[in-house]
Order: structure tokens, then C-alpha cells, then sequence
């Protein structure tokens, strides 16, 4: 095996890492990464989001586990040798290399004012920068000076608007300061950087700019900034965010020769003049051109594992355009944003009134769109991106004016970039389509494209829609409506019974599919439209997965298991007993369930009402385990015994799941709650995860083990316990009312057209003015709430069911058969017709 | 000459005890049947075996219809069988047996011969 040292493990150096182990299947190369920071790469774009949770974890990118690769944290090379083709690491560590890859990326720029160096003065890269940076904030908070605290930032651009807003987050009032005339000179124009301004001032941040920073000077504790025009700012804290230079130190002291604006030079091939030695990322600048921004640094990342495996990839050139969302204000740009083409004209559109900029570059001719700038409202901008460099479809001043309506995906030329993350262009769309990719996912399982920022979604849908893809809701061959329309048909047209909703709004008599999902909804939506009914009640009992018939969970050999709800996993020792005492009367194998419960195994059909009297007679009620509902509100120990708990985390988690038991939903729900941040519950892995912080309780939502293990996003932070429990009823309720049957709220949340930004918007600002609805839905909920294996115990009619065969009710079915294992019943395996024996564990239990 | 073989009818529930579209399990002679009423009111009896998991479950399948003919759908890995000919819809090679079903005097009776 060959050796190929990567020097740096950012995002681009972790990419490389991730395309060479993926491609590289004959195992030619051994890969050793050398990272500066002490953790692993982490999404470095997404810094500011740190501010919010200060949970670095967060930002992780997927860990790299794969032999082939050894990761040296904190421990950069300093020393290039390319005689002996060996680098040296800080630690004094040496390793020869067959390709060296220079990922250093880029320093933050620090521009030599007299006092740039005080204490007070920060840099805004690295989660141990804005550690750096709340210290600050928080010791200027507990000083007596008059007057506000506050915090200048020194460039307003992208990273500097970020810095404001974090500097915001920790409680100061933010100032920027820009040299040029207007905020984010790279990527917007004069227009749209005045209406930005607007925006920026509107939420209490003060802008300067045209200003340089001549001086700062400390102040009786505090600081002074000076600026050109003489205007003298008091602060306490002051962050540089005034670009980026390349590292490319290393390259320079080994004598490689570098760009005209620094660099490590290389070809289009990301190689230097030293045909070993490569460099992708914002240290690299291929033929001499520096990239600040991380789709470029992929794409070099690409273009160096094709090129180490014996392949002739070459640089594709770099799309600049960029959307993103400032303090909540939509901000792209793309193409020729500034009309430096010759010749170009500009078409603009500014109404300040509305909040909404936008400007075109077209050609001399007005025929071809070259770029353009969008403020306030970017949802043009998958379009307008795609149709850089074609020719344009309409009048430019019809497609940015407001009453110009959507642009037609089939107006889209061939070549069109659709996702620009991944260079997918509307031709392979196309030709993927053809193939016989006919929905979203599909397509970028198979052209990737809608898999980086994901931005090009709804232009993946509207060019499915071009190519006459019919997105079918039908929830099956009876309904042509979503799980959402039939949900909304119910709730509108107060229908209780599937009979009268198949009549009226479906064909045939239902199946395996619609009928669960027709239960579901009509089990949600019971408590408004039919209270105090049971869910086996009458016809509905037709329509239940045999789970929710017999309130169990149905196993492989025709048994159930029970599980009685511990809600938070607190239970009493007599409660344990009583558990002991059902499982060894009935014969159940018993097992802790990763919810904080036990599961009790083996029972036949008719052994249920009998379990669950003896359960219910000792205060037990249905867990829910069999139900597409709440399931658990897992915790930890908390403030109650655990030292380092800020929270009773116990407390709220048996709060929330008394709250929610029962709630039926498409999918199951699991939550749970940590103490502190060391999140001991797992709550990020759950459909809503609460973590304590000291001042009240962030709130996570979409996380996912299972199949696609997702981690839940921080939807809203530091709230206090009613405010978190009005959110999360809301978020509950608007799941319920508008996912697909069987989504759970992880992937109800990616598909969520507006993403989290969307939900936000829906259920904390209510901007569907719907909130009123979904607390109200709730309260019925929890008003309504009874057990439901009480509700069998006490009807005879339901009893009845509960039998093997109803015409020899007190025989077992002699298909089931058990044998013991590990002092435990386990089914007996069957294969034609026999019971076989699967052969246990030969260990011996007690030798280990 | 043999002997002539005599149908063996076995009392399974009364008719009026099944819910519609949800079978139920009966004991034919040592063999378990799975026993289902359809929404217009018809009966349908199969092995309640089902072929896939090698449980006997098919009576706790929903009941509906696949393109208009009435069909139970295993509650254990979902596979949909036909009522009236046992054949599995999802793979016609395999299919599950079918018992004749007869009502006498209000009692749902099945033959095992």
C-alpha cells in the first residue's frame, strides 16, 4: 500500500478523505490524516449555529471509520521534506508520504491596526474562538461600567454578519464596521447592500460603513474603537472577521512556489510543480485563483481522489453563487453579480417598501442572463441560477418583478446547472428520469444532486413536473388523497368511520395500507370529533394492525409482547416486583427495552386480558408500544442525584409523556430529556429531544435512530418549561396533521418545504395562524386521554376477542412452542411444519 | 367399492358473532382455520398458517380488497392473499388452502375432509 498524507482536516481535507476510501476499493492507498484542531472535522460553515446550543458535537460531520485511515488530532505537520518525501509533525511525529495533500485552508485576516492585539480582541474560525468569545461577553456582563455592553465587528461581509449575530445571541449590542460602501461588497451590489442595511439596523445592529478601523485602544476596562471618520465606539469586545488569507507556509519553506495573492500554486489538477505534492482547498490557488468557499474545495477534493486512483479529472471551475439566510434575511447571489462583463446590463427591481431587491445582469443584448443579486426574497433563486449563460425566457424585468410569476422548469436549457454543489446540470436529470428515477429521493440517490445545501429541492420537483412525472400522493389503489388531505377531509367533514369515508371519498373497501392510516387519523382526531371512544370500538376495530387489535406487539411466532408504560423510565420497586411476578406466572422471557422499559414476551392471545389485569390492578396502564403513537420520553437521573445535572430532567420527561400518551400519529414518536449537555438520554436521536441548559431547556426536533440515524436540530433555545411545552405540542399536532403515513418526523422534516426555518415560522411565530388550532387539538388530547387496556378489561364484547380460537376459547394454539434459553423462553424456530431447534449459544456464559 | 367419504362440518361461531372484515380462528379437526366475513356479508375460510412467517395469524390480517376481489393481507410481513382462492397476490406460486364455509341455523360451519 502507498501512503498519501493529507495535511489538514477540515471540510475539504475531510472530504478528500471521504471520496479516496470510497473509490478506492483495490485498497491502493493508506491515508494519514495530520489535524491541527483537537477535534475532528466539523461543518465549519455552520459555525454560527454553535451560538445556539454550544454543542460542538453538533457541527460533527460523519466520522471517518475505516482502517485505512489514521488520524493524527492536534498534531500538524510543520515540515515538508521533499528530498526524502517525509513530513514532520508538531509532536516531532514522521512519516514518508508517495502524496502529500496540502489542506490548510485559511487564517483569518487581522489587519494591523495598533491594538489588534489586546485582550478583548478575537478571531471568529473555531469553536474555541466563540468559547473565547462568550467568556468575554460574560465577564463584560458581570461589570458596573454605565451604559450598554457591546461588541464591534471588523468586516461585513458573510462571516462578519454572523459574528454580529452571534455577538447578538451573547447579550451585546453588535456594531459593524466596513470599509467598503456597503455590507457584503463580495457577493451582493450597492442596491441590495443598502436594503440589507435596512434589515440589519431593523433588528438593532449598528453599520458603518465606507469606515476603517484606525486604532483600538483599551479604555478603563473597557475598549475604544476608532474609526476614520472620527466616530469613537466604547466596547467590549471587538471581532475580526475581515477575510481570509491561504496558509500556505508550509509550501513556501519547502520551496514550492505559490499565487500572486498567496496560495500554493497549482494546475488545474490541484498539483504543484512537484508532481507528488498537491493542495485543494482555501490554501490552494489552481493557476493562481484563491477559493473562499467550500463547494470549490470539494470539487479540488474530488478532482485529487480521481486523480490518486490513475484518473485525469480536472478542476471544472467554480460556481460563486451562494443563498443564504442573515439574521433571517434571504440573501444570493450568483453568476456576474456585479456586471463586470463587457457590456453588461443591469435590471433591476428595488422596492424598499416591501423588503425586496433584485437585480439581473444580462447581456449587451438583453437576450442571455449573466447573474444578479436578491434581497429579501430569493426564491427565484434556483431558477435564475440555472439559467446562467442562456437564453432568456422571458423579459428580465417579468422575472424579478413580483406579479412575474414562476418561471417554467422547461424553459431551462440542457446545460443548466440545477445543483451546483454537485455539478449535476438539467441533461442528467433528464436522462436519470428516463432511467426510471420518478420521485425526489430517487434522483439524488442517483445523480446526488438536491444532497449538498439543498437549495435545488423545488427544482428537482418542478423538473420532474417538466418531464410529466406525475408526484402521486395516493396513499393507495382506494384513495387518491395524501395521509395529509384525508386527514383534512376527516377533521372538515367530522366523518367517524371508514365505511363513509371510502364511500365518499375512495373506491373499494380498503386495504392493508389505507385502513391503518384511516385509524390513525380518526384516533387523532377523537378526542375533537368523538370523545371518549376506544379504538376498537365498533368498525374501527376492522380497520387496526393486528397490534393495535390486541393492544401488543404481534412477534415472529404469532405471540405478543406487552409493554406497560414507566414514563421516564422511573419506576418502584414493588412496581418492579409486580413485573417479576406477571412474567414468571405467564412464562414471559423478559428484556429492558432501549425506551427505559421492560418488554414482556411470549404471551398468547388469550393470556393478554389476564396479563394486563394483574398489570392494570397494580397501576400499570398501556404503554403504547403497539401503537404508531408516543412511545417514550426517555431521561436521565437529573438534578435529583446526579452531580452535574441543571434540570430535573426526570421531572419533565414523566410530565411530557403523561402529556402525550396516547397521542396517535403517522409514525411512532420517541422523545426524551437530558439534565445537562452531556445529554445522557440521547436526546438528539429522538423526534423531539429536550437538553437542559442553565437558564431553561433547549429544544431539538427531528432526530432519528433506526435506518437513517439523523441527529435532531435545535429548534429554539432557552425556553422556560411552559413555553418549551407549548412548542412541542405544536410541533406534535402539526406532524400529526400534515406527514404521510408512516413518516416519521425526520424525514416530514427534510421534506418540509421551508425545512426547519419553515417550522419555526408555523409553530412559534404562527404565521399560518394556526397556532390557536393545534393547541386546542391538544388540549382535547390530553383532557381525553384514558387507558385503553382499561377500556377492554372493563367491556366484555372486546374481552371476547382475546382468544386463540373462538370455538375452543380455553385451548393454546399448539403452534406455539418455546424452548429455553439463557434460563428463558424463546420461540421454538419452525421450518416445514417442525420445530427446530436453533442451536444456542456454545459459550459458556459463566467462563467470560 | 369404497367406502363412501363423508363431509365433516365442525361449528365454528355464530354468524352473527363476526365482525366484518376481521377474521377469526378456529380448531377444524386439529387444524387451525382462519375464518372471515366480508363487508357484503360473504364467508371465507383458509389455513390460518401463514406460508411466509410460519405463524398461524392469517385470521388477524386486515381485510380489504386488491383490485376489487376481497383479500386478507398477513399482519406479519404484509403479503396479500386472496380470500376466495388462497393464492398469495404478491407471489402466485404459493398459496394457503381454502375450506368450504356454510351457515346453519344462524352457526358459521366449516368442512375439513
Amino acid at each position: 500500500m502507498r501512503t498519501v498524507v493529507v495535511a489538514g482536516h477540515g471540510m475539504v481535507g475531510h472530504r478528500l478523505v471521504e471520496a479516496l476510501t470510497g473509490r478506492d476499493v483495490q485498497r491502493h492507498w493508506r491515508i494519514v490524516v495530520l489535524a491541527e484542531e483537537i477535534r475532528p472535522a466539523y461543518d465549519r460553515v455552520a459555525l454560527s449555529s454553535y451560538v445556539d446550543s454550544w454543542d460542538a458535537e453538533a457541527l460533527a460531520l460523519p466520522a471517518i471509520q475505516d482502517d485505512r485511515v489514521e488520524l493524527r488530532l492536534g498534531d500538524p505537520c510543520v515540515r515538508i521534506d521533499r528530498r526524502k518525501r517525509t513530513v514532520h509533525t508538531v509532536s516531532g511525529y514522521r512519516v514518508a508520504y508517495d502524496a502529500l495533500v496540502l489542506a490548510t485552508g485559511s487564517a483569518p485576516f487581522v489587519p494591523p491596526v495598533p491594538g489588534h492585539d489586546l485582550p478583548g480582541c478575537y478571531v471568529y474560525r473555531t469553536p474555541e474562538d466563540l468559547d473565547a468569545i462568550r467568556a468575554a461577553a460574560q465577564r463584560a456582563m458581570r461589570t458596573t461600567a454605565l451604559g450598554r455592553r457591546s461588541g464591534v465587528v471588523v468586516g461585513g461581509g458573510l462571516l462578519g454578519l454572523e459574528a454580529a449575530y452571534a455577538l447578538r445571541q451573547l447579550g451585546l449590542s453588535p456594531h459593524v464596521v466596513e470599509i467598503a460602501p456597503h455590507l457584503m461588497p463580495m457577493q451582493v451590489d450597492e442596491g441590495g447592500g443598502a436594503l440589507l442595511r435596512r434589515f440589519i439596523e431593523g433588528l438593532g445592529v449598528r453599520v458603518y460603513c465606507g469606515q476603517a478601523t484606525t486604532a483600538i485602544e483599551p479604555d478603563r476596562g473597557r475598549m475604544l474603537v476608532r474609526l476614520s471618520d472620527g466616530t469613537e465606539l466604547d466596547t467590549d469586545v471587538v471581532v475580526f472577521s475581515a477575510g481570509v488569507r491561504p496558509r500556505d507556509t508550509l509550501a513556501r519553506d519547502a520551496g514550492l512556489p505559490l499565487g500572486e495573492r498567496g496560495g500554493v500554486l497549482v494546475d488545474v489538477c490541484c498539483r504543484t510543480c512537484d508532481g507528488d505534492i498537491w493542495a485543494i482547498g482555501e490554501c490552494a490557488a489552481i493557476e493562481g485563483r484563491c477559493y473562499g468557499l467550500v463547494a470549490p474545495g470539494y470539487a479540488m477534493a474530488e478532482v485529487v481522489a480521481d486523480r490518486l486512483l490513475g484518473g485525469n479529472a480536472t478542476f471544472p471551475g467554480a460556481d460563486t453563487s451562494t443563498k443564504l439566510k442573515l439574521l433571517g434575511v434571504d440573501v444570493a447571489s450568483f453568476g456576474d453579480a456585479h456586471g463586470r462583463a463587457q457590456g453588461a446590463l443591469e435590471v433591476v427591481h428595488n422596492d424598499p417598501v416591501a423588503g425586496r431587491y433584485a437585480k439581473l445582469v444580462v447581456s449587451d443584448d438583453a437576450r442571455t442572463l449573466l447573474g444578479g443579486v436578491l434581497v429579501g426574497d430569493a426564491t427565484a433563486y434556483g431558477t435564475l441560477r440555472a439559467l446562467v449563460g442562456a437564453e432568456l425566457p422571458a423579459d428580465p424585468g417579468a422575472l424579478i418583478s413580483p406579479s412575474g410569476g414562476e418561471l417554467d422548469a422547461s424553459a431551462l436549457p440542457a446545460g443548466a446547472q440545477v445543483c451546483t454543489c454537485h455539478a449535476v446540470t438539467v441533461e442528467t436529470i433528464g436522462a436519470a428520469v428516463q432511467e426510471g428515477a420518478r420521485t425526489v429521493p430517487a434522483l439524488k440517490e442517483c445523480t446526488k444532486a438536491g444532497t449538498g445545501c439543498g437549495s435545488c429541492v423545488p427544482m428537482l420537483k418542478k423538473l420532474l413536473a417538466a418531464q410529466g412525472v406525475e408526484q402521486s400522493k395516493a396513499l393507495c389503489e382506494h384513495f387518491s388523497h395524501s395521509r395529509a388531505e384525508l386527514f383534512e377531509i376527516v377533521a372538515a367533514t367530522r366523518i367517524t368511520t371508514f365505511s363513509e369515508l371510502v364511500a365518499k371519498h375512495g373506491t373499494g373497501r380498503g386495504c392493508d395500507i389505507c385502513k391503518p392510516a384511516v385509524a390513525s387519523i380518526l384516533a387523532s382526531l377523537s378526542a375533537l370529533l368523538s370523545p371518549g371512544s376506544h379504538i376498537l370500538d365498533g368498525e374501527q376495530a376492522a380497520l387496526q394492525d393486528t397490534n393495535d387489535h390486541f393492544l401488543a406487539n404481534l412477534q415472529r411466532n404469532g405471540t405478543y409482547s406487552v409493554i406497560p408504560r414507566i414514563p421516564g423510565g422511573e419506576i418502584t420497586p414493588e412496581k418492579l416486583i409486580v413485573l417479576g411476578e406477571v412474567a414468571r406466572d405467564f412464562g414471559l422471557y423478559t428484556k429492558i427495552t432501549g425506551g427505559q422499559r421492560i418488554d414482556l414476551f411470549g404471551a398468547r392471545v388469550e393470556q393478554l386480558p389476564a396479563i394486563w389485569r394483574r398489570l392494570v390492578d397494580a397501576g400499570f396502564e398501556s404503554g403504547h408500544a403497539y401503537g404508531k403513537a408516543l412511545r417514550t420520553v426517555k431521561s436521565c437521573v437529573g438534578t435529583d442525584w446526579c452531580r452535574y445535572g441543571v434540570q430535573d430532567s426526570v421531572g419533565l420527561a414523566i410530565s411530557l409523556e403523561l402529556r402525550y400518551r396516547g397521542l396517535r400519529a403517522p409514525h411512532k414518536v420517541k422523545a426524551a430529556v437530558s439534565g445537562c449537555a452531556r445529554e445522557c438520554a440521547e436526546a438528539r436521536g429522538k423526534d423531539f429531544g429536550v437538553i437542559a441548559t442553565e437558564t431553561g431547556w433547549n429544544l431539538y426536533v427531528g432526530g432519528n435512530g433506526g435506518f437513517r440515524p439523523r441527529h435532531a436540530e435545535l429548534l429554539i433555545s432557552d425556553l422556560d418549561t411552559e413555553t418549551l411545552v407549548r412548542t412541542i405540542d405544536r410541533f406534535l399536532m402539526f406532524y400529526v396533521r400534515t406527514a404521510d403515513r408512516l413518516q416519521r418526523t425526520a424525514s416530514w422534516l427534510e421534506e418540509l418545504e421551508g425545512g426547519l426555518d419553515h417550522l419555526r415560522d408555523v409553530i412559534v411565530h404562527d404565521s399560518l395562524g394556526i397556532c390557536a388550532e393545534l393547541d386546542a387539538a391538544m388540549e382535547a388530547h390530553v383532557a381525553g386521554y384514558s387507558d385503553e387496556w382499561r377500556g377492554v378489561l372493563e367491556d366484555p364484547d372486546k374481552l371476547a376477542r382475546f382468544t386463540s380460537f373462538v370455538n375452543a376459547p380455553g385451548v393454546p394454539d399448539p403452534s406455539i412452542e418455546f424452548v429455553q434459553e439463557r434460563g428463558q423462553p424463546t420461540p421454538a424456530h419452525r421450518r416445514d411444519g417442525q420445530p427446530v431447534l436453533i442451536a444456542g449459544s456454545k459459550l459458556a456464559v459463566g467462563a467470560r | 367399492m369404497t367406502a363412501p367419504v363423508r363431509a365433516h362440518w365442525t361449528a365454528v361461531c355464530r354468524y352473527d358473532d363476526l365482525i366484518p372484515e376481521r377474521g377469526v380462528a378456529a380448531l377444524v379437526d386439529g387444524r387451525a382455520v382462519a375464518v372471515f366475513r366480508t363487508h357484503e356479508g360473504a364467508l371465507h375460510a383458509l389455513s390460518n398458517l401463514d406460508p411466509f412467517s410460519r405463524a398461524s395469524v392469517l385470521s388477524r390480517g386486515i381485510v380489504g380488497d386488491r383490485g376489487g376481489r376481497a383479500t386478507v393481507a398477513s399482519p406479519v410481513y404484509k403479503q396479500v392473499f386472496e380470500l376466495a382462492t388462497g393464492v398469495c397476490l404478491d407471489d402466485p406460486s404459493v398459496s394457503v388452502s381454502t375450506y368450504p364455509v356454510r351457515v346453519v341455523n344462524g352457526v358459521v360451519e366449516v368442512c375439513s375432509s
